[in-house]
């Protein structure tokens, strides 16, 4: 007769050890079962969108959704294939990613870190997905970037234009298509000379946080060096709506230039306030007073109005370009939804696509075999001329768009016009130039 | 000295609309003793007042104009405005160039008849409740209401610009020998806001129906007692309430583009408003939107930022500490508000 080792005691703490072991959150179990995090075993593969659904950038996130699914119908072989056949890399044939259709999933950034890090984990850990993209801010995309890092699955960026996403935060497992702060002002401060002259005086509002940070010391860095001088930088709470009182001061600063270091309903905001204290009619040291808006979406650019008009800024993306894959992707995505895409959309459906070509070169979705796949890798036809994700920071180099605020718009969506294509060679800087130090790239995490 | 009195015509004009809100908000504590948090709602919906009537106006028929193309090299649909149509370019383009002024008159109506909604709907089920079930209650159905919005107007700002008439500048340091310009329309508000602060206070002073509810604010028991409905008078003050907080945010559309948050960005300054001019004093809150408005503006200034950096986004917050610590009942509050 055998006796029986069970007791309550014994049967409580092995209940508890199971449960303990099963609660463990996958991110930190799978790697026992699988080569990396989330490995595909199926016929399908699912991707992770990360974009703000609600909050102040939703629309901004709308638009990134619609050209994530025009992404993923034309990885499946759908509608017209869009810039899949403008694209340099043949890699990708319309039958999924390595044959595997391709799935997706949402997550609500709601623009906010810990948000968009609860819906990333959510969609590594519950769906499986096996890479994270979105976001329209850059305070998300950094804090998003670090967990996928930590998770080991890889993270293509959405719209993020601090310096600090491919500088001091960078990570292995993070790229960025979209371009920087650095970038903006790069390509801004030749046209502001040939439009300005060298002797200007530049007055700064900002956006307190990391964005608005970066941005303000590039174009700060950028128009010194033209010889302008800047009076004065002013930090604006995020959470700021009325720019009334900070515009005021700039009326008797001596500055005959104001630099709106403000992303959408903040730029929308301050650019408005400017233009109703007449800054734009006001003529200082015998010079015409004039608005700089570095960072331009056509989207927000709609809720500032007629005040756009005249103004110069930089945009990464814009539908009115004719080259053969910016003319595709319009005709795809105008076609599907009836208007043009935003640079937020283009820039996601490019991070998609790269993903999923990387993926195919590389003949595995492991994120060491995509990130080295996509390292380096030159390519173009999606839009911006030939294009180097440069293996060093996980930024990609490639030409940037000034444009400003059209005067005859003949559309909704018709506000702004490219008055020059600045090439890739003007914007690239050095991997260890001081902006962008602080920090480093570490070693790819495949999350075995 | 041109620096300090622009900020101080600044301070005025933010002051004016926590002023209204304010105003809008003690109302209705001061009548009814609720706490209405869904008060910026209110305002938001006043500003998409602005915004709809704008789209009314603006409301177009298509006519294909072959020899222009679309962004997809069709045929362009060129939108002309039906008003054009019907009273010509000219008149046409002025009217929907006045939307903003012609908003007033539709959300007057369709503000009051929301909040009596709102009242008989929903608050009214909640007068005898405690002010935290209150609060929630109206947090709730601010949150609902914005989403509503955003449902149907999208998540960006919409541009609502002044007429044509009333944007601009103008000096209004001509008077005195400075050079000191300031938007047209921001002094427009601030006169406006002059104007319906003038006409509750003068409704409330001046006419029976404003001495019942002041009365009634007074002693609810004993006005009830007398036999008159006080009920029905402070749903009626609850409809004038909204229409207040209305027709500020109608007015404002112009100075910063609407969104669907706009109502929560304003609502904890205007609570911070109401608790520093006193619970249920109207004058108190008043005075508060002004005097906040003014001391936000001057906390802004480069000179005071540089000793005290970041004092911006907390003048109002350190205000309303001293203010509670030092006169808890706030600048005006009256003995027994709150305190029971």
């Amino acid at each position: 007769m055998s006796k029986s080792d069970l007791s309550r005691r014994g049967v409580l703490k092995s209940g508890a050890l199971a449960g303990t072991g099963l609660a463990l959150p996958t991110i930190f179990t799978a790697s026992s079962a699988a080569a990396f995090t989330n490995e595909p075993t199926g016929s399908s593969v699912t991707l992770g969108f990360n974009v703000p659904q609600t909050g102040p950038y939703a629309d901004e996130g709308a638009d990134e959704l619609r050209a994530y699914q025009l992404a993923v119908e034309h990885l499946n072989g759908g509608g017209d294939g869009g810039m899949m056949n403008t694209f340099s890399s043949k890699a990708l044939q319309g039958n999924g990613i390595l044959g595997k259709e391709v799935k997706f999933v949402t997550g609500d950034t709601q623009t906010k870190s810990d948000a968009a890090r609860a819906s990333a984990k959510s969609m590594i850990e519950k769906d499986g997905a096996v890479m994270i993209t979105g976001g329209s801010s850059s305070g998300v995309a950094i804090a998003v970037q670090g967990l996928c890092q930590e998770a080991g699955v890889i993270f293509m960026a959405g719209l993020t234009h601090s310096n600090d996403t491919t500088g001091k935060d960078k990570k292995a497992n993070g790229f960025r298509h979209f371009f920087n702060g650095y970038m903006s002002g790069a390509a801004l401060a030749p046209v502001l000379k040939n439009l300005y002259g060298t002797d200007r005086n530049a007055y700064h509002l900002t956006a307190d946080y990391t964005w608005g940070w970066t941005q303000e010391e590039s174009i700060a860095a950028a128009t010194e060096a033209l010889g302008w001088n800047t009076v004065n930088k002013v930090r604006t709470p995020l959470a700021a709506t009325d720019f009334s009182s900070y515009i005021a001061p700039v009326l008797n600063s001596g500055a005959d230039v104001l630099v709106l270091n403000h992303y959408g309903g903040n730029m929308v905001n301050s650019l408005t306030n400017a233009v109703q204290f007449g800054l734009r009619e006001k003529v200082v040291n015998g010079k015409d007073f004039e608005i700089v808006v570095p960072l331009y979406s056509r989207l927000m650019a709609k809720g500032a109005g007629a005040n756009v008009k005249g103004i110069h800024g930089s945009t990464n993306w814009h539908w009115s370009l004719q080259d053969e894959g910016s003319a595709a992707f319009v005709r795809s995505f105008g076609t599907k939804y009836g208007f043009p895409p935003s640079q937020a959309a283009h820039t996601v459906y490019c991070q998609t696509l790269l993903y999923a070509d990387a993926v195919s070169r590389a003949g595995s979705f492991n994120p060491c075999a995509v990130a080295e796949a996509l390292e380096g890798f030159e390519f173009d036809g999606l839009g911006n001329g030939k294009t180097l994700y440069r293996a060093e920071d996980h930024q990609c180099f490639k030409d940037v768009l000034v444009v400003r605020g059209k005067e005859n718009p003949t559309s909704e969506f018709d506000l702004l016009e490219v008055v020059e294509v600045t090439p890739a060679a003007q914007v690239t800087y050095p991997a260890d130039h001081p902006m962008f130090a602080g920090g480093a790239l570490g070693s790819c995490n495949s999350g075995a | 000295m041109d620096a300090i009195l622009l900020q101080i015509l600044n301070g005025l004009d933010k002051g004016s609309a926590y002023a209204l809100i304010a105003l809008g908000l003690t109302l209705i504590f001061g009548t009814l003793g609720v706490v209405n948090f869904a008060h910026g709602a209110l305002f938001m919906i006043g500003a998409f007042c602005a915004v709809t009537v704008q789209r009314l106006l603006s409301l177009s028929y298509e006519l294909v104009d072959e020899t222009q193309k679309d962004f997809l090299g069709n045929p362009l649909k060129v939108k002309t405005p039906y008003v054009e149509s019907w009273f010509g370019p000219e008149m046409g383009g002025a009217i929907i160039d006045w939307a903003v002024p012609i908003a007033i008159l539709f959300a007057i109506p369709i503000m009051i008849g929301v909040g009596y909604v709102m009242e008989r709907g929903l608050i009214k089920h909640f007068y005898k409740r405690p002010h935290a079930d209150q609060i929630l209650v109206t947090f709730g159905l601010a949150i609902v209401l914005q989403e509503v919005i955003k449902y149907f107007y999208g998540a960006n700002p919409i541009q609502t610009p002044s007429p044509q008439a009333l944007s601009g500048v103008a000096n209004v340091g001509a008077l005195f020998g400075m050079d000191i310009v300031y938007p047209v329309w921001r002094i427009v508000y601030f006169f406006f806001s002059v104007v319906i602060i003038g006409g509750i206070f003068s409704f409330l002073q001046f006419t029976t129906f404003g001495m019942v509810v002041r009365a009634g604010m007074a002693d609810r028991e004993t006005v009830g007692l007398l036999g008159i409905n006080i009920d029905r008078r402070f749903t009626i003050m609850f409809g004038i309430a909204a229409a207040v907080a209305g027709l500020a945010g109608v007015m404002y559309t112009p100075i910063n583009s609407p969104n669907y948050h706009m109502g929560m960005d304003f609502l904890v300054l205007s609570f911070v408003v109401v608790v520093v001019g006193g619970m249920g004093s109207l004058p108190g809150a008043v005075l508060a939107g002004f005097l906040l408005g003014i001391l936000e503006s001057f906390a802004s200034m480069n000179e005071i930022k540089s000793i005290l950096p970041g004092i911006d986004q907390i003048i109002i917050y350190v205000v309303a500490i001293i203010i509670l610590l030092t006169r808890p009942r706030g600048l005006m509050g009256r003995k027994g508000v709150m305190e029971e």
